[in-house]
């Protein structure tokens, strides 16, 4: 036994999981009274395991989920014995033996040893490829196996086994849910909204099988296939079980103390012995236990207080909500569910195609209870309804109307103090803006860190991120990228999901991993992304377009267009002159400019006129108005000029017919030079060869406009097909792996060149074909967009509709 | 009431929107998955062309500069200033689009 250095009692942890440690942070609050020992048998510091659904689904990293870093224990002076597992306690003697043998005594002991997932006796459980699913060890382990193509079985259909299922399909898996019930989520949601839940899930491309049981697990050492009740064989590469939990009692009963399905305690978190407490999901409280993360840290503060010998505040029981994190599948669920008691009154809503489901179960004149499925906007008001059992009486014929819209700062505002903004670890209004003030709070991972808000699942980062834009005063986003509030994924991740899951619409994207709506932002971004990934194999809705896009040509503050014609190298002749000069007399265009990019701009044109003058200029589109490639900029080169070193034209030229009418996240612009003179300004582009004698400098990531950068020299190469093919490779890498509307000057920045380098010029012969056979794929798919003038793809593209009728003018007779 | 026939509905591709001049007016339909709507086709900000800009559920994001318009009320939600623009009731009918006009809901009166 290691000899105690001070006096103060010693207190042992045993359960380095969310409810012991949050426990621990409100004991420390009331000053440092206790010598601490932790004891975990994870190998991990405390970690948010609510977000593990978030890491199989690849939103998160494992880094990304601490809530407590080794530096947090070492500079509370706490003990933290990892990888040690509690076997036995003796309640006499008052010690606690590790399974490495070693006993360690206690003044005051708690128990938060967490549950354990529950196995269902199925023959062939012990084959390799069968995993539960509660650590971050699990998770590490289906992360491992899952890879696209492969088949995952999950069985149990609940909250934890839905959201595995999407977890391994984002990661490319087909997988198929298994569900002993009728309907999925059976614990949340009555039956018509586990129905719902289904046609959702099944939407996204998940199988559901409900009403089933698996028979055995097949397979030599390994899973191969499972086998249903129905005598059905599913092939299976591994399986997760999802199939409950069960508290982890078993120490209580070795200590004597009153165990019933948990631990029980009273209100005050006491256990029958006066030395040892209980918190978490372990315990067992006026004949309930928990599997969420709020009523625990309810508990926490309780038996803090009454741990620290200011017993007084009672724990009497929660009332839980939940939500599903299946994006694209949206859940909420509270309190009482189903008519159980005389009495309730049900007011319910549906609206079969559009896969919303609303109920909310009234008592007198509260509501106690609701479950919402496929928009779960209103369930911040609901849970506040409940929870403070507001009388309803007045407002019973507006329920299920939502509020009117309103922006963000205001429903903020309005918000009551005592409002809980993070469901998940209970924290409300007032502690967030409180720790805002005090503690001079000015990021979001300040706030986690501090109040421990939007640390659960997250979905309430927005609501945080939003109250500390409105009350701190040196507010600073954080946290990682995403692409959109209506898509909330990294793109890079968001590509990913496209490739694996072969989605093709922007749409499709929307409906799986967004809000279904979309908004301005989003929609363009996804639209270039299902275009790249799919090199022209996707459904192009113009819907999602600018209306640049849309029309091929630029939108000006009138609302009429420019034209601006290819021009490639900036090379023309007299034939193109004389019909863009014929163009702007017979359209009457009001201006002809030569632009900054070496190219003519015939500006002022009305929409419906731009198919004819398309047609008669004969010439293709110069993507002026496009995320797309712009021109390739020349100085007359070697052809002309006496200092010239190379053929900048046609070097120039060449180039612009390699990557015209391809799209990429922002505009590329290039240029070519034929000395170091550079006449046409390549170092200031995205994209600049730079002729020297008897070679080529390949420069990229160079700007001119809001602000100056100098390119970066990619490479530098002998002959002009090698100088043509660098900047091929570099474009392409560009497409692949720049977020939308990020130019090159900011992508290389934040690559690196020497990544950029590792992965394009310098790359192994294979990945530098594949990018180059990308690139072709997208470019044979490419056309140039005035072509549409021939074949709109609506009758309507460029011409206004001719009403059918006209209205008697009635007001002027 | 009478309503006017504007155009058959296919004329307008979901999500979008086009414009037709009825009388004095010009008006945007908007094609949206619950319905179409129709509001008079200026932004007012800067008379930016409503029927080009890219919708959100039932916002239009005007494309000169992004004022987010109400397609149901004609309120302008962002940036928050109290002005409006006047939107019309419209129906499908047989698989026309047709609209009403207030002169006309006055001629009945
Ligand atoms: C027409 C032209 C000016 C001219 O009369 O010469 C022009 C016009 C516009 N530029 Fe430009 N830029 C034009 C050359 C440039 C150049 C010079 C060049 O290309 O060598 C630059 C600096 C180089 C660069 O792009 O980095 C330039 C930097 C910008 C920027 C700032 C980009 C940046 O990230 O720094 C914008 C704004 C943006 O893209 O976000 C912009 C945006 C615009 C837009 C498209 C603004 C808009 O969204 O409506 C202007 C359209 C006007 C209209 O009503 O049609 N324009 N713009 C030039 C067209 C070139 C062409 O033939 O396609
Ligand atoms: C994938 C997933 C998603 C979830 N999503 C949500 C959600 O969205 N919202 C929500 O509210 N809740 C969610 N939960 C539930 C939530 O994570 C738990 O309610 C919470 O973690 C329980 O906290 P606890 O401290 O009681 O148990 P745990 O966090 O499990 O901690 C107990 C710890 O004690 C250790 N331990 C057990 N026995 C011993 C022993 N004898 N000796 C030493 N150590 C021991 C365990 O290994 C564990 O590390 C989710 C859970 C999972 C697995
Ligand atoms: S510099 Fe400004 S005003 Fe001039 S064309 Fe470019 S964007 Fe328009
Ligand atoms: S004209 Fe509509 S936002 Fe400016």
């Amino acid at each position: 036994m290691k000899p105690r250095k001070t006096k103060k009692p010693h207190l042992v942890l045993v359960g380095n999981g969310m409810a012991g440690i949050a426990c621990l942070e409100q004991i420390l609050r009331y000053g440092d009274m206790f010598d601490v020992t932790i004891f975990g048998d994870e190998t991990h510091v405390n970690y948010s395991r609510i977000l593990l659904s978030n890491v199989l689904a690849g939103v998160h990293g494992f880094d990304d989920i601490t809530l407590n870093p080794l530096e947090w224990y070492r500079e509370r002076n706490i003990s933290l014995r990892l990888g040690v597992r509690i076997t036995g306690i003796d309640p006499v003697a008052r010690t606690v033996t590790g399974d490495d043998g070693a006993v360690t005594s206690y003044d005051k002991l708690l128990i938060a040893t967490g549950s354990h997932p529950f196995v269902p006796p199925v023959p062939g459980l012990e084959k390799k490829g069968v995993c539960a699913w509660r650590t971050l060890d699990d998770t590490q382990r289906l992360l491992e196996w899952s890879a696209p193509g492969k088949h995952a079985i999950v069985l149990g259909g609940g909250l934890l086994g839905l959201e595995a299922a999407r977890g391994l399909q984002v990661q490319g898996c087909h997988v198929t849910v298994i569900h002993l019930l009728d309907t999925l989520m059976n614990r949340q949601l009555d039956s018509t909204g586990g129905h719902y839940v289904q046609r959702k899930m099944e939407n996204i491309g998940i199988t559901v099988r409900t009403k089933c049981t698996v028979r055995a697990i097949h397979g030599k050492e390994r899973v191969e296939s499972v086998e249903l009740n129905t005598g059905k064989i599913l092939p299976a590469d591994f399986v997760v079980v999802a199939a409950g939990i069960l508290p982890n009692a078993e120490l209580g009963r070795m200590a004597g103390l009153e165990v019933k399905r948990g631990i029980v305690v009273n209100d005050f978190l006491e256990t029958s012995n006066p030395d040892i407490f209980a918190v978490g999901e372990c315990v067992e409280h006026r004949g309930m236990t928990y599997g969420l993360v709020a009523p625990l840290i309810e508990q926490g503060k309780v038996l803090a207080a009454t741990i620290t010998g200011n017993k007084g505040p009672t724990y009497e029981g929660s009332s839980t909500a939940t939500k599903l994190k299946v994006a694209g599948v949206e859940v909420f669920s509270a309190g009482v569910i189903e008519e159980t008691e005389p009495g309730l009154d049900i007011v319910r809503y549906e609206d079969p195609g559009l896969g919303i489901y609303k109920k909310l179960v009234l008592k007198g004149g509260h509501m106690v209870g609701a479950i919402l499925v496929g928009d779960t906007s209103e369930s911040g008001r609901y849970m506040e309804w409940i929870r403070s059992k507001e009388d309803l009486t007045a407002k019973r014929r507006n329920l299920l109307i939502p509020e009117p819209p309103k922006d963000p700062g205001a429903s903020i505002a309005e918000m009551s103090d005592s409002e809980v903004v993070c469901g998940c670890m209970g924290v409300t209004k007032g502690t967030i803006i409180t720790a805002i003030h005090d503690r001079g709070i000015c990021t979001l991972s300040q706030l986690k860190e501090a109040t421990r808000a939007s640390a659960g699942c997250g979905s309430c980062a927005g609501t945080c991120t939003a109250l500390l834009a409105a009350v701190a005063p040196g507010f600073e986003p954080d946290g990682k990228q995403v692409l959109c509030g209506c898509v909330p994924f990294p793109e890079e991740q968001l590509r990913e999901m496209v490739h694996t899951q072969q989605i093709r619409s922007v749409q499709q994207v929307l409906d799986i991993y967004g809000n279904g709506t979309g908004c301005e932002k989003c929609r363009p971004a996804l639209s270039y992304m299902v275009d790249m990934v799919w090199c022209g194999e996707h459904e192009e809705d113009r819907s999602s377009r600018f209306i640049n896009d849309r029309v091929h040509a630029n939108i000006q503050k009138d609302g009429t267009f420019s034209v601006v014609p290819r021009m490639r190298g900036g090379v023309t002749s007299p034939a193109e002159l004389r019909r863009i000069a014929e163009v702007a007399e017979k359209y009457n265009v009001p201006l002809v400019k030569v632009t900054g990019s070496q190219r003519l701009d015939l500006l002022g044109v009305k929409k419906q006129d731009l198919p004819g003058i398309w047609a008669d200029l004969g010439m293709p589109s110069g993507q002026a108005y496009a995320k797309g490639v712009r021109m390739v900029k020349t100085c007359v080169g070697s052809e002309f000029c006496r200092f010239g070193t190379q053929d900048a034209i046609n070097t120039g030229v060449e180039l612009e017919k390699r990557l015209e009418n391809l799209f990429t996240p922002h505009k590329t612009k290039l240029a070519v030079v034929g000395c170091p003179r550079n006449c046409a300004e390549a170092t200031v582009k995205d994209i600049g060869l730079i002729g020297q004698e008897g070679s080529w400098q390949v420069v990229v990531g160079g700007a001119a406009g809001k602000s100056v950068r100098k390119a970066d020299v990619l490479v530098t190469v002998a002959s002009t097909e090698e100088a043509l093919e660098s900047a091929e490779l570099f474009f392409q890498y560009y497409r692949e792996h720049a977020n939308y509307l990020e130019r090159t000057y900011d992508f290389v920045e934040r690559t690196g060149m020497d990544k950029i380098r590792r992965e394009t010029v310098y790359a192994v012969p294979e990945a530098r074909a594949g990018l180059l056979d990308r690139l072709r794929k997208a470019k044979s798919a490419s056309y140039d967009a005035w072509l549409e003038r021939e074949q709109p793809k609506t009758a309507t593209q460029f011409v206004q509709i001719q009403p059918m009728e006209a209205p008697e003018e009635v007001s002027y007779r | 009431m009478s309503w006017l026939k504007v155009t058959p509905a296919e004329n307008v591709p979901l999500r979008e929107g086009r414009s037709v001049c009825i009388g004095r007016r010009e008006i945007a339909i908007f094609h949206l998955p619950d319905g179409f709507k129709a509001i008079d086709n200026r932004c007012p900000h800067n008379l930016g062309p409503l029927c080009d800009g890219i919708t959100k559920g039932t916002t239009v994001v005007c494309p000169l500069h992004g004022w987010n318009i109400n397609l149901e009320t004609g309120k302008v939600l962002k940036p928050d200033v109290p002005v409006g623009v006047t939107t019309y009731p419209v129906r499908v009918s047989e698989g026309i689009v047709e609209i009403q006009l207030p002169e006309l809901k006055e001629a009945v009166a």
